[in-house]
C-alpha cells in the first residue's frame, strides 16, 4: 500500500470490528501513574554526578554581548563552568522545523534572551552564580522597534482578493467595518522546559520535554553539529505543550553543549520566567473585519485582513484569516495577514494558531452584522455555508456546522435568549448569551508506528509520537485493540522515545488522525497474515478477544501465531485527499455571562460546546480535548494577555501571578457535545483533529454574549473591565 | 557560609534528614535529595500549586518554604497518598473522571484536594461561604473557590471538580493520609 494518501479510504475499517473499544470512554492508560507522581518528566531522571544549568537572560533589548565576567562567578561555590558557546540558541526552533534555529547568544535580539549557561553542583549554586554573572554589552536598542502600532508592515504573503470587497461594502444594503485587536498569549505549558544531557562517547541521550520528537532530534542534531543518528530523545510524558515544545528551546542545546563540556550530565531546566520571556509568544493582532449582506443575509463582501508580529527573519506570522477562508461564502473577498518587524521574543505557534485570535473576531462581527441585518444570528451563519471552498472550488470533506448550531442550541437552551440586549438583570448583574461557530483546519502528517502481535496474543504499540496530555496512549492502544480483536490490558503502548518510529508528533490537532492512521495500516498487515494463515479472505476475518473467524473458519489468535511474532510498520503521509478537499473541523459555542453593572467585570456562567472532528477515538479524552480548548478560549475572552513595555520590549507579566490563565474558580461546569461524524476524506480512521477546536471561536461568544447583556460591543480581547467600563449603561 | 542548618522531619512515613545548603527549597529537597518527584515544580513561586504537599495535615505549597524550616514535621507528598496498585479514593476518582491531561498539576491537585476535603469537615468557611460556620453542603462554586490556588493549564477543571465532588459525596468522612 502506498503511505501517500490520496484517495479516500471508504471501507471505515474500523466501524467493520468487533472488539467494540474504538471511541469507547475508557480512562487513560497512564492514568494511574500521573495521579500518584510516578509518571517521569524531563527534568525528573535520576542520573549520577548530574550537574544543575541555570541559564542567563540579556538585560538588553538588542546589541551584542561584548563580555562576560566568568573569572568573578568561576570561585563561586560548586561552579563548575559558565558557557556561552556559539551553539547554544538564541531563539527556539518553530515547529516542524527540523533544522537549527537563530544560534549565537553574543546576538541580543530581545530582552531575556538566553545569552550564557552557568553550571555549579547545586541548583542553589548554579542559580546565585547566574544572578552574579556580570556581561558587559554593546546597546543598539535605539534603532530597534518594540511597538507594533509604530513600526512598518511588510507587503502581505498570498492574500486572497476576489470580486471587488469596496464595492460590495458600498451598495449592500448591510454592513460591518470593525477593528478589533487581540493581546499576545503565553503557552504557559504547567511543566516548564527542561532538558538532561548525557553523553557517552559521542552518543548523546536527552530527556526533554518535546511534542515533535521526529523533527527535534535533527534540530537538536544540526545545532550541535552531531549526527541525528547519534542523537537520541526521550520524551515519554510531557507537561503540556500547547506549541510552545513543537520545536527544541534554550534549555536543551544549553544542557547539551555543558555536558560534552564538563563530561557529566547536566540539568538545565528553565525558570518559569524564562518560559514567558524566551520561548514562543502568540503575536498580539489587529485584525480589520468588513462583512456586507444582502437583505436576506446573504453574505455579498467578506474582508478580513490582519496585523501580527514576530521579530526579524522569522518565517511564522499568526495565521490569522486561516478558517475565514473557507467558513463562510461571499463573493467579493479581501483577506490578508501583514507582519511587523519588533524586537520581542520570538512569535510562533501557540495553541490553535490563527483561529484561535482570528475566529473570535470573525464571530463577534458576525453577530454585529446579524443585529444590523436584523437576522437571528444562528440563521445567519446557517444561510452562508458555501457549498464549495471560496476561491478554491474544492469540495468540504464534512461540516457539522448546522447540526453543532443545532444541537448546541437546543441542550443550551438558546430559545430563552433575548434578540435585544439589557433585558435581563439580576442584582448588579447584567446576563446575556452569545452563540459562534467554531471551525479549525484539519490536517495529516507524515507518521510512522510500529505493531507487534506476540505469540501469546500480547499486542505492542510503538511510535516516537508523544502524548502531551492529548490521550495518545489512550487512543492509540484501542486502534490496536479493535483490529487485532485484542482486550485493552493485552494492549501496551511506548511513546516519546526517538528510537522508536517517527509518528507524527503532537501539533496542529494531526498527531491522533496521524499516527493513529500508521497504527491502523501496521495492524492491517497483520490481518492480511492472520486471515491467510486462516486462509479466508482479508475482509472476512473477525477478530474479537483473541479468536479468530472467517468463512466457516475459526482458531484461536494464539492458535493461528504458533509461536510466531508478527510485527509491522505503518505508514501514511499526506496525499491528494489534502489538496482535492477542503478539510476542516466544525462546532459551535453557547455561553451565558453576567457583567457587573458597576465594575463591568464578566463571569462565565455556562459554556455549551457542540463539536464535529469526524470519529471519536476515545469519548473520554476527546471531551478532555475540548474542554481544554474551551478553557483556553475563556482565558482568551477574559485574562490573558502579554504586557509588554513599548520602551525597550520587555515583558512585563513574565510570570503566573502577572499572566492570568484561567483558575478553577472562572470555569464553571462546561458541557460538550461530542457529534458522531466520519470523514473518509480526512483520514483511513475517519478521525479528524481535536486539539485545537474548542478554543476556536469560543471567545466570540463570550464577546457576543457580553453585548447581549449589557449592550457593550467589545473590540479588545480579553475583554477586561477597562475596555468595557466607560460605555457601560447606567447601573441605575 | 553560615552554619549548615539541620532538620529531622518524616516526609511518607519514613524519617529524613537534611543537612546542607539552607537555600534549599522543601520542593527541591522531595525532588532532589529524596527522589520523590511526583512533586512538580511548576514556577517555584507560590503561583501555580503544582508543588502542593500536606505538611501537619495543612497544604502548602512546597517551593516557597525551605526545608530547613521543617524540622520535626511530618510531610505526606503525593507518593504517600497512594500507588498505582493501591490508589487513594481521589487518585482513583481522578482517573475515572479525566481529571488531567498532561498529569503536571495532578499531583499538586491531589495533594490539595485531600487537605481541602479536610478542610471542608473541620467546617472551615471560605470567601464564597454564607456564615462562618462552614459550608454542610459544599455547592462546585465552593469547591472551586478552595482549588483555585491549584492552577491546570490543560483546563481538565471541570473533571476534577467532578472527581472532587464523587469523593465528597461516597466518603464523607474518608480521613486524609
Ligand atoms: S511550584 Fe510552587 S506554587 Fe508553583
Ligand atoms: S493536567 Fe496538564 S496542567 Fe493540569
Amino acid at each position: 500500500m502506498s503511505a501517500t494518501y490520496d484517495a479516500p479510504d471508504r471501507r471505515n475499517l474500523l466501524d467493520h470490528m468487533r472488539q467494540g473499544v474504538i471511541g469507547k470512554p475508557l480512562d487513560r492508560p497512564e492514568g494511574p501513574l500521573k495521579v500518584t507522581g510516578r509518571a517521569p518528566y524531563a527534568a525528573e531522571y535520576d542520573l549520577p554526578r548530574c550537574a544543575e544549568g541555570v541559564l542567563v537572560g540579556a538585560r538588553v533589548s538588542n546589541g551584542r554581548v561584548t563580555a562576560i565576567h566568568r573569572d568573578e562567578v568561576s570561585a563561586m561555590p560548586g561552579v563548575l563552568g559558565v558557557f556561552a558557546d556559539p551553539a547554544m540558541l538564541r531563539r527556539p526552533a518553530q515547529g516542524g522545523a527540523g533544522k537549527a534555529p537563530a544560534q549565537d547568544v553574543t546576538q541580543v535580539d530581545y530582552k531575556g534572551q538566553p545569552v550564557a549557561l552557568v553550571v555549579a553542583e547545586t541548583f542553589e549554586q548554579a542559580t546565585a552564580a547566574a544572578k552574579a554573572l556580570r556581561i558587559d554589552y554593546e546597546d543598539s536598542s535605539d534603532s530597534a522597534h518594540f511597538d507594533p502600532d509604530a513600526a512598518g508592515v511588510e507587503p502581505p504573503k498570498k492574500p486572497t482578493d476576489l470580486g471587488d470587497l469596496e464595492a460590495a461594502m458600498r451598495d449592500a444594503p448591510h454592513h460591518v467595518d470593525l477593528i478589533f485587536r487581540t493581546e499576545g498569549h503565553a503557552s504557559a505549558a504547567m511543566e516548564p522546559h527542561a532538558a538532561i544531557a548525557a553523553w557517552d562517547g559521542g552518543e548523546l541521550t536527552l530527556h526533554g520535554s518535546f511534542q515533535m520528537v521526529a523533527y527535534n532530534v535533527p534540530e537538536l542534531a544540526a545545532s550541535l553539529g552531531v549526527d541525528p543518528a547519534r542523537v537520541r530523545i526521550v520524551s515519554p510524558y510531557v507537561g503540556g505543550g500547547f506549541g510552545s515544545k513543537l520545536g527544541i528551546s534554550h534549555d536543551a542545546v544549553a544542557a547539551a553543549v555543558a555536558a560534552r563540556e564538563l563530561g557529566r550530565p547536566v540539568r538545565v531546566v528553565l525558570t518559569r520566567q524564562q518560559v514567558f520571556e524566551s520561548v514562543i509568544r502568540r503575536s498580539e493582532t489587529r485584525q480589520r473585519l468588513r462583512l456586507a449582506c444582502d437583505e436576506t443575509g446573504r453574505l455579498v463582501g467578506l474582508g478580513h485582513e490582519a496585523r501580527v508580529s514576530n521579530l526579524p527573519d522569522e518565517k511564522f506570522a499568526e495565521p490569522v484569516t486561516q478558517a475565514t477562508k473557507f467558513l463562510y461564502a461571499g463573493d467579493n473577498r479581501r483577506l490578508a495577514v501583514q507582519v511587523t518587524r519588533v524586537a520581542r521574543l520570538t512569535a510562533g505557534s501557540v495553541r490553535a494558531p490563527g483561529e484561535a485570535v482570528g475566529m473570535q473576531a470573525l464571530e463577534a462581527a458576525m453577530d454585529e452584522l446579524a443585529e444590523t441585518a436584523g437576522i437571528d444570528p444562528i440563521a445567519l451563519r446557517k444561510r452562508n455555508l458555501p457549498d464549495k471552498a471560496p476561491g478554491e472550488g474544492i469540495p468540504f470533506s464534512s461540516r457539522t456546522l448546522v447540526e453543532a448550531l443545532d444541537r448546541g442550541a437546543a441542550a443550551f437552551g438558546w430559545d430563552r435568549r433575548h434578540a435585544r440586549p439589557c433585558q435581563t438583570r439580576e442584582g448588579e448583574w447584567w446576563i446575556g448569551m452569545g452563540v459562534a461557530s467554531a471551525a479549525r483546519v484539519n490536517m495529516l502528517a507524515p507518521a510512522e508506528a510500529r505493531v507487534r502481535l506476540h505469540p501469546d496474543g500480547r499486542v505492542e504499540v510503538e511510535s516516537d509520537q508523544t502524548d502531551i496530555g492529548t490521550g495518545s496512549y489512550a487512543i492509540l492502544g484501542q486502534i490496536a485493540a479493535e483490529m487485532l480483536g485484542s482486550p485493552i490490558d493485552r494492549v501496551t503502548v511506548a511513546l516519546g522515545d526517538s528510537r522508536l518510529p517517527p509518528g507524527a508528533g503532537s501539533g496542529g490537532s494531526f498527531g491522533a488522525a496521524s499516527t493513529g492512521s500508521a497504527v491502523l495500516r501496521a495492524c492491517e498487515a497483520i490481518r492480511a497474515e492472520l486471515s491467510s494463515r486462516l486462509g479466508v479472505a482479508a475482509e472476512e476475518l473477525t477478530l474479537q478477544d483473541g479468536l479468530a473467524r472467517g468463512g466457516n473458519r475459526s482458531d484461536t489468535l494464539v492458535g493461528l501465531l504458533g509461536g510466531d511474532m508478527l510485527e509491522e510498520t505503518g505508514r501514511i503521509e499526506p496525499g491528494r485527499t489534502g489538496k482535492d478537499y477542503s478539510q476542516a473541523t466544525y462546532g459551535a459555542f453557547f455561553c451565558e455571562v453576567a457583567v457587573n453593572a458597576f465594575t463591568a467585570e464578566t463571569r462565565i456562567r455556562r459554556m455549551t460546546g457542540a463539536f464535529g472532528f469526524g470519529r471519536v477515538l476515545n469519548a473520554k479524552t476527546a471531551r478532555s480535548q475540548c474542554l481544554g480548548g474551551m478553557v483556553w478560549g475563556i482565558g482568551s475572552a477574559l485574562t490573558e494577555a502579554l504586557q509588554f513595555d513599548l520602551r525597550d520590549g520587555h515583558l512585563v507579566n513574565h510570570d503566573l501571578a502577572g499572566y492570568h490563565v484561567p483558575v478553577h474558580r472562572d470555569v464553571p461546569a462546561l458541557d460538550v457535545i461530542l457529534l458522531e461524524e466520519r470523514d473518509a476524506v480526512a483520514s483511513p480512521l475517519q478521525a479528524k483533529g481535536v486539539g485545537e477546536l474548542g478554543i476556536c471561536g469560543a471567545a466570540g461568544a463570550v464577546a457576543n454574549a457580553i453585548y447581549n447583556a449589557c449592550g457593550v460591543r467589545p473590540y479588545r480581547f480579553p475583554m477586561t473591565p477597562d475596555t468595557l467600563l466607560d460605555q457601560m449603561p447606567d447601573p441605575f | 557560609m553560615p552554619d549548615t542548618p539541620q532538620a529531622r522531619l518524616v516526609v511518607n512515613g519514613t524519617p529524613r534528614s537534611f543537612a546542607g545548603d539552607p537555600r534549599r527549597t522543601l520542593l527541591d529537597f522531595l525532588r532532589l535529595d529524596l527522589g520523590l518527584t511526583g512533586t512538580k515544580k511548576g514556577c517555584d513561586h507560590g503561583q501555580c500549586g503544582a508543588c502542593t504537599v500536606i505538611v501537619n495535615g495543612r497544604r502548602i505549597n512546597a517551593c516557597l518554604s525551605l526545608v530547613a524550616m521543617h524540622d520535626g514535621d511530618d510531610v505526606t507528598t503525593i507518593e504517600g497518598l497512594g500507588s498505582p496498585e493501591a490508589l487513594s479514593a481521589l487518585q482513583r476518582a481522578f482517573v475515572t473522571h479525566d481529571g488531567f491531561q498532561c498529569g503536571y498539576c495532578t499531583p499538586g491537585q491531589i495533594c490539595s484536594a485531600t487537605a481541602m476535603l479536610d478542610e471542608l469537615r473541620a467546617g472551615w468557611p471560605s470567601v464564597v461561604t454564607e456564615g462562618l460556620s462552614g459550608p454542610s453542603d459544599p455547592s462546585d462554586d465552593e469547591l472551586r473557590e478552595r482549588m483555585s490556588g491549584n492552577l491546570c493549564r490543560c483546563g481538565a477543571y471541570s473533571n476534577i471538580i467532578a472527581a472532587i465532588r464523587e469523593v465528597l459525596q461516597t466518603e464523607p468522612r474518608e480521613a486524609s493520609a
